[in-house]
């Protein structure tokens, strides 16, 4: 079982949610972030008052899902989520131990 | 003469008498019945221009008091950040209490009783002999308790309007006690100087008559100078100011600001204390003042900066409702659009150059705005007082108005103007740092270090402004 998490700008969420349901992905996990990258920040101006904003909105998913599903949803994720500029985002993966739900205490791969 | 003729004489000869007894005067005493009905028809007349000027100033007041809250407390509200929502809008909420009780008790005493020229005496405390008919030195159709509740209006904003210098930290007790303290021994000397019978600075008889309508110089330029001393001397906030600490939510302080511009009508046109055609006037030099305030503020923004922004916007009417604020019941309407340019133009350069090469933490630019604004107010008002306006120095014998501003040939108004201006800066000045320094050392001023990184609302209140996990 593998966690995605992938860090993405906030309006290509639509388009990532589309993709990873197309994919085949039924659950997933919303979460509002700040940060950057290499992605400078903007100035904002209040009462003439130069403010550098550098930590920026971003969402962030996270997914767990099959290995097998690994591949196919690293596609979906990259084909709606990429502009080509700097602040795109990254994916994250990591091996996850255990999942169980919750409501009827299945655990492993069915509990996905 | 044939007697065809004789007979039309008759109708002539006879006519005559009768005619001019049908014109001349009755002089006879009129029955009482007619006296009593003749002097009933004149109360009514009385009656119902007082109801017209009396509905005007009881809703005028109710304006004054919509510009602390909501007004005043959305707009400083919104330009704090979130952990001090709270805090900010109970400082304004509280001098709505505190001051309404005080200037019962004795304030309204101190600014309108008669006293010295100074400041008044304690004959109306507990509001004895303030009742509800007329009083000839303030507003002759009004109730006077109807003029004492819209003074205590102004009373209440006035210190309110301080809490913009020393926002996010101040303990609440301390700036209850400092605030309360300061309306007595800074507003109501002020007020009574400029407005209050015997008053040295009144424009009926004061030593140095000074113009002011509606409280250029008796709030906006105390409260504003106040807000200078206390920033100064309490120091910046923490981190400020090189960490961000921008406005927490320009929506709010979007909607304080145009609850500020609506009250402001309430506050000048009010300040007629009539519903005649002097509240006209106020009023639209109030409107005009503002929308030219916010176009200097905006373009004088734009050509820095490269972006017109909301807060420069509404920044710029409250500049020029601020500077009008002292000229509005005097100068013609193309004066209040000029008046208001200037007060956007002059007052943005304030706050974006000279604050921060000073480097002072007036946190929501009350000197900038009301203490700047109010000083040029006072001196525009010198300048551009008219007449025709406001006859405010009486009528000569031929009934034309005594020159009144520079505009009419009175050149030595703009030096009345000026020493009510020192006098304004001296009051607050003196009296703020007094004060400052009493509460500073029995009860101490700031929030420790930790309150202040908490905030205002949990470490003051035990509240939270928000909670969006609710």
């Amino acid at each position: 079982m593998l966690k995605i998490e992938a860090i993405i700008q906030p309006a290509k969420l639509d388009a990532v949610k589309e993709a990873l349901i197309e994919a085949g992905i039924d659950g997933m996990t919303i979460l509002e972030a700040r940060g950057h990258g290499r992605q400078k920040g903007h100035s904002e101006f209040y009462r003439g008052r130069e403010y550098t904003i550098d930590l920026l909105p971003k969402v962030k998913i996270e997914l767990v899902v099959n290995d097998e599903m690994k591949d196919k949803v690293v596609e979906a994720i990259l084909g709606a989520a990429r502009t080509g500029h700097i602040g795109d985002g990254k994916i994250f993966i990591s091996r996850i131990d255990e999942a169980i739900r919750i409501r009827n205490d299945e655990r492993g791969e069915t509990a996905i | 003469m044939s007697s065809r003729f004789k007979l039309l004489l008759l109708p002539l000869i006879l006519g005559f008498p009768a005619m001019a007894l049908a014109v001349a005067p009755d002089l006879r005493p009129s029955p009482p019945a007619t006296q009593a009905q003749v002097a009933a028809l004149q109360q009514a007349v009385r009656d119902a221009q007082s109801a017209g000027d009396n509905a005007w100033v009881l809703v005028s007041a109710t304006l004054v008091l919509l510009m602390t809250a909501p007004g005043l407390t959305l707009f400083y509200g919104g330009l704090v950040r979130r952990k001090n929502i709270l805090g900010t809008m109970m400082q304004s909420f509280a001098m709505m209490g505190l001051i309404t009780v005080l200037w019962a008790l004795v304030g309204y005493s101190l600014a309108f009783g008669a006293g010295s020229g100074f400041i008044g005496g304690f004959e109306h405390a507990f509001l004895r002999g303030v009742g509800l008919s007329p009083n000839p030195n303030y507003g002759g159709t009004i109730p006077e308790q109807t003029f004492m509740v819209y003074q205590l209006m102004f009373a209440i904003i006035t210190p309110a309007l301080i809490t913009g210098a020393f926002a996010e930290r101040v303990k609440f007790s301390s700036m209850a006690v400092f605030l309360s303290l300061w309306s007595l021994l800074v507003y109501c000397p002020m007020a009574h100087m400029i407005w209050g019978v015997g008053g040295m600075l009144n424009v009926a008889g004061g030593r140095w008559p000074v113009l002011d309508f509606a409280g250029g110089t008796v709030v906006h330029i105390t409260s504003g100078v106040a807000a200078l001393v206390c920033a100064l001397y309490l120091g910046k906030r923490a981190g400020y100011p090189h960490e961000n600490m921008p406005p927490h939510s320009m929506v709010l302080s979007f909607i304080g600001a145009a609850l500020l511009w609506f009250g402001w009508f309430g506050f000048n046109a009010g300040s007629a204390l009539n519903a005649g055609p002097l509240a006209t006037s106020a009023f639209i030099n109030t409107q005009f003042a503002a929308a030219a305030g916010a176009i200097g503020w905006v373009i004088s923004e734009w050509m820095q900066n490269g972006k017109p922004t909301a807060l420069g916007a509404i920044s710029g009417a409250v500049a020029g409702l601020a500077t009008v604020t002292q000229a509005s019941g005097f100068v013609q309407p193309m004066s209040a659009l000029a008046i208001g340019l200037v007060a956007g133009i002059v007052c943005s350069f304030m706050v974006f150059k000279i604050k921060r090469f000073f480097g002072y933490d007036d946190s929501l630019d009350a000197f900038g705005v009301h203490g700047v604004g109010g000083t040029i107010g006072a001196l525009l008002t010198g300048l551009l007082a008219s007449g025709a306006i406001n006859a405010a120095f009486g009528k000569d014998a031929a009934g034309k108005p005594i020159a009144t501003g520079a505009i009419d040939g009175n050149w030595h108004q703009v030096a009345n103007q000026a020493v009510g201006i020192g006098i304004g800066w001296l009051m607050a000045i003196t009296g703020t740092l007094v004060l400052l320094f009493v509460v500073d050392k029995t009860i101490g001023l700031r929030v420790s270090a930790a309150d202040e990184a908490e905030g205002l609302d949990l470490s003051q209140h035990g509240e939270e402004g928000y909670d969006f996990n609710g």
